[in-house]
């Protein structure tokens, strides 16, 4: 051990290696969760964290994976700090690593302030419930599942379906009904393909929102343990700019599974007890210490609201990640493959679709009177499609009853006019909802039992 | 006792898992680990080493900071000052931590009760007395719906030496001396008492009681106990919180205790924002005033999550024992499970099943045990009904905690993610779930409300198993193929699941039913059925039934017509018996 010039402890020499783990012996006064700088025999500086820790031995996990370590000369250095983020608004615009360094070629924005990039968790007393309704301008969205401010929801997508598309018409759709504030949006991308972030870049640049974009980048072919801190370090920059700067950021964080697939091969690396599928028992907690760093906090004025985009392995819905995810999040957007091969875009499917925070979201003074009843009416209708589709495909379409050929065409209404949309369509939430009034026009007035007779009255046959 | 404060050192740290170096502890002591003095306690002795659990982050320690024990194990402070509170799982009060900051940092010293605020104290023994354990030496009007009975301690009983006067006190002044046969012993208005020891009382007592919910499809088809335990299952869209909610804002409890365990931090906060204003039906006050809430949110400490089941119901205990009636809903106990197996995962024990440690039935079971309705002093009756979500992976029930659950539970209140999807809520499965308290609650029923309950309840129960078995057919070959009677089965469960099992726990009149109004509109729908076999047998044709307007009335009966509202529910009556005359004779 020798100590330089900062003070801070400088060891030679690992005693062995194990995936992205090392473990030091002989190690003195080092924390636990520690940041740590491991230097390669070329002299390249990689950072690193303290695992786990006791009297003779340090277990470290590096970011930037082991590759090119070796036993003798690899130098280890203890900063006495846990991994920190310097925080600024300067950050907006830029495009950042893991650990908030710049990879744009531009000089390394100037922080403000230092911040713990695991932060703490918001006392559930001093949260503010959220309401605001936010319009995406996608009547599938808005009207079914809205969206609020400080909400976190989840798009549980596939490989192969339009997640991106729908997250950038997200992006430059979103306001607040009545006033024109743009959101700031940190962008997390973890483990994602090239194409997929110029996708991205270029979306922002078309739209001119570049500037209030900061992009925390970790390709598919960067080191995945890297992807361990992007949405850590994403979300500390959001509480700074939320809660001290009063910004209302977006923050979007793709692709979570990407990340749970790292914090997989780290436990496997570890050794630890695998639960389901070999993810860690800790898996639930962990990815929670991502979700919860979102919502509003009473006296302030500024918000989180998370979108996480997960690919769910297999089409699966009851997989670990989906599933664990589900439980935190505030509902979620599921994407299908059948309505995708049918050619309608956004293919959100709306069963197993939710918003939890939508009720208090809509409604007078929010969005408009009839939205509540409305959205549960279709719900209601549209789940009976399925039944009448099923039936249909037994008996055939000609034997089916009336009210059963309605609802087969109120469903065909409801896919082709209400949920498909152009890429480039922006509904406004009053189109959205005089939309969904259209398409009930294919059922019978008594069909509609979860409207109010006044409500049938006013909006049936307006235009 | 070895009161001597014993110090030792940390070893190693990984994540919530601290070894130490402290000789002479005892396994659950509670402990304060490093310069914060965080609070953890102990769980295992590995050879010459304890494992420390810790309660908060633990980010920052080093081998070699010292350890010390408090020689008591973890414990809660019973007292004035609980009631509309929130705690977190080790009993921290949050709204004292707000004023520290939005965010949850570590902070030394601060108690669970306030000690500086002075309560109105009255006296109700005088000196003399004779008292044993859980005798009541006085009480604290706490808010207009509970008043707080200042108990003599476990394990303490003799005679009143000095009993002070009606006034103000705080919580550290001693209001009363007992004389013992050991000496004389001074009680404070609180006590403490270890979380994971279920507190005393004389036994466990029978009753048929029901617990009314004010939600149909519990109280009419799968009732529960005053005393009973219940769960509720249900993957991740089918409203398992939204039911908590409801059940903990109208269960005709004194007192609800509701945990929010390993859950979202806002629908803690949408508790906090609805409870003030909601008014208890029964009472007419502020619901918030018989609540108190135990949070501790997915991203709290994982052990803070473990413990906080028992924190709940320890206090749930404390004000059985003043003769209460208490509801505790945990809400998950899936995510306390998890805590379990996280911890388990920590300290490289075995798996069982899925990963969860092999002692996580007994867990279960010594949590919904300390559940019942007991007599806890001479002529003293009070109760806790537990409540539990469970969480299963994937909303499959053939997990290891649904599993464990059952064992251990006698109400099953399966929610199904299809009926969800069709927005019907609360989404009860009536095929799922059962109750075995139906044959005992069926005399209070039958004793206030109607005789033959227990029969007019199958009814439904046979209602909806002949409608599962024509829906099988509807499916190959539609409705039309059935006969009229078939086709009435039919809609007759249609009606029951759309006018009387759904309900709207966000309209002002749906959202609190009462067993009366249950009773009468089961009534209605079953005349319904009745004149429309009658009308089937006189050769009224089916399809005009089915186009009756009186339909949509009963289907709208629990969203028009107000709980107070029951004759105009007759007169709805007599108008369907009219109607059914008219289509006879006019063919209307």
């Amino acid at each position: 051990m020798e100590i330089n010039t900062f003070g801070k402890k400088i060891y030679t020499g690992i005693d062995g290696i194990s995936g992205p783990i090392l473990v030091v012996k002989g190690v003195k006064d080092v924390c636990y969760g520690e940041r740590v700088k491991v230097i390669t025999p070329d002299g390249v500086r990689r950072t690193a964290q303290v695992l786990a820790v006791n009297e003779e031995q340090a277990v470290i996990q590096v970011f930037q994976g082991t590759f090119g370590l070796d036993k003798g000369n690899t130098k280890i250095i203890f900063e006495t700090k846990p991994i920190e983020l310097g925080v600024t608004t300067k950050m907006l615009g830029r495009t950042l690593n893991a650990l908030g360094d710049p990879i744009d070629g531009g000089p390394p924005p100037v922080a403000e302030k230092y911040l713990n990039i695991y932060g703490n968790p918001i006392n559930p007393c001093s949260r503010e419930y959220p309401r605001d309704f936010i319009q995406t301008g996608i009547s599938v969205i808005d009207g079914m599942n809205t969206v609020v401010r400080g909400q976190k929801l989840p798009i549980f997508s596939g490989a192969g379906l339009p997640h991106n598309m729908l997250t950038s018409q997200i992006i430059r759709q979103a306001r607040l009904l009545d006033d024109k504030e743009k959101f700031i949006i940190i962008f997390a991308a973890m483990g994602i393909k090239n194409d997929e972030a110029s996708y991205f870049q270029r979306s922002f640049e078309e739209t001119g929102v570049l500037n209030n974009v900061v992009f925390f980048l970790n390709l598919a072919n960067d080191p995945p343990i890297e992807r361990l801190i992007v949405p850590h370090s994403a979300l500390t920059l959001a509480e700074y700019l939320a809660f001290e700067k009063d910004m209302h950021v977006l923050v979007i964080l793709t692709d979570m599974t990407n990340y749970c697939e790292a914090l997989r091969e780290v436990s496997g690396a570890r050794e630890e007890i695998p639960s389901r599928k070999g993810y860690p028992g800790y898996l639930y907690s962990n990815l929670a210490m991502i979700y919860e760093r979102t919502g509003r906090i009473k006296g302030i004025n500024g918000s989180i609201t998370q979108i996480p985009i997960l690919t769910m392995p297999n089409d699966d819905i009851t997989h670990p990640i989906p599933d664990l995810t589900g439980y935190i999040t505030e509902g979620q957007i599921v994407l299908s493959r059948e309505l995708n091969s049918l050619g309608i875009y956004p293919p959100v499917t709306v069963l197993p679709s939710l918003s939890r925070l939508m009720k208090d979201g809509i409604g007078e003074g929010r969005t408009r009177e009839d939205h509540p009843h409305l959205s549960s009416q279709l719900y209601g209708s549209y789940a009976y499609v399925s039944n009448a589709r099923s039936l249909a495909s037994v008996i055939g379409e000609e034997e089916l009853s009336e009210l059963d050929k309605d609802y087969i065409k109120f469903g065909e209404g409801f896919e082709k006019e209400f949920i498909n949309q152009d890429f480039n369509e922006n509904r406004d939430i009053e189109q959205t909802l005089n939309m969904g009034w259209k398409i009930l026009r294919n059922l019978p007035d008594s069909e509609l039992t979860r409207v109010t007779t006044k409500e049938i009255e006013k909006y049936r046959y307006s235009e | 006792m070895n009161k001597e404060i014993k110090e030792g050192k940390i070893i190693s740290i990984s994540g919530p898992v601290v070894l130490a170096e402290l000789p002479g502890v005892r396994m659950r002591d509670l402990v304060m680990i490093g310069e914060t003095e965080l609070i953890g306690e102990v769980i295992e002795f590995r050879k010459e080493k304890v494992v420390i659990q810790v309660f908060e982050e633990t980010l920052g320690l080093k081998p070699g900071e010292k350890v010390f024990s408090t020689n008591n194990p973890l414990s809660v402070e019973l007292g004035p000052g609980m009631v509309g509170k929130t705690f977190d799982g080790i009993q921290r009060p949050l709204q004292v931590f707000q004023e520290h900051g939005a965010f949850i940092s570590p902070l030394k010293g601060i108690k669970a009760l306030s000690r500086e605020k002075e309560w109105e104290f009255n006296p109700e023994v005088k000196v003399g007395d004779a008292v044993q354990e859980n005798s009541i030496l006085g009480n604290v009007k706490e808010s207009e719906l509970i008043t707080t009975r200042i108990l003599v301690p476990p394990g303490i009983s003799g005679k009143i030496k000095k009993i002070k006067s009606k006034g103000k006190y705080t919580i550290e002044e001693p209001v009363a001396e007992i004389e013992t046969d050991s000496g004389i012993t001074s009680v404070k208005m609180y006590q403490v008492w270890p979380i994971r020891q279920p507190r005393h009382f004389i036994k466990r007592v029978f009753s048929n009681d029901q617990l009314i919910t004010g939600t149909r499809v519990l109280d009419f088809l799968f009732p529960i106990k005053r005393g009973g335990v219940a769960a509720i299952p249900g993957g991740f869209v089918a409203g398992k919180t939204m039911l908590q909610h409801s059940l903990a804002k109208w269960i005709a409890a004194d007192i609800i205790i509701y945990v929010g365990c390993g859950e979202r931090g806002n629908e803690m906060t949408q508790v906090l924002e609805e409870f003030p204003q909601l008014i208890d039906p029964r009472s007419g006050r502020p619901l918030i005033e018989r609540t108190i809430l135990i949070a501790n949110t997915s991203n709290m400490p994982v052990t803070a999550r473990e413990s906080s089941i028992y924190t709940g119901i320890t206090i749930a205990e404390y004000f059985r024992d003043m003769g209460y009636d208490v509801a505790i809903m945990a809400d998950s106990t899936s995510r306390w499970a998890e805590a379990l197996r996280e911890i388990s995962g920590r300290l490289e024990e075995i798996p069982a099943e899925e990963g969860f440690p092999s002692y996580l039935a007994s867990r279960l079971a010594e949590f919904y045990e300390r559940a019942g309705l007991m007599e806890v002093h001479p002529g003293r009756l009070g109760s806790i009904t537990a409540i539990g979500a469970v969480s299963p992976q994937g909303g499959d029930f053939s997990e290891p905690v649904t599993q464990n659950t059952k064992r251990f539970i006698r109400a099953f209140w399966a929610l199904d993610k299809n009926l969800a999807g069709a927005r019907h809520f609360p989404a009860i499965s009536w095929l799922e779930s059962y109750s075995e308290y139906i044959d005992e609650v069926k005399d209070w029923w039958h004793v206030n409300y109607r005789k033959d309950w227990l029969s007019y309840r199958m009814k439904a129960v046979e209602i909806f198993q002949k409608d599962q078995k024509l829906q099988q057919i509807v499916k190959l070959v539609g409705p039309d193929a059935l006969p009229d009677d078939e086709r009435l089965i039919l809609l007759i469960a249609d009606l029951l699941k759309v006018a009387f099992l759904q309900q709207n726990a966000f309209d002002d009149i749906d959202m609190y039913c009462t067993p009366e109004k249950q009773i009468k509109m089961f009534e209605l729908i079953m005349k319904f059925f009745d004149e429309s076999e009658k009308s089937l047998q006189d050769g009224v044709p089916f399809h005009q039934i089915q186009g009756m307007e009186i339909l949509s009335s009963l289907k709208r009966m629990k969203i028009e017509y107000r709980n107070d509202q029951l004759p105009e529910l007759d007169t709805l009556g007599d108008k369907m018996v009219k109607d059914f005359q008219n289509i006879k004779e006019f063919g209307l």
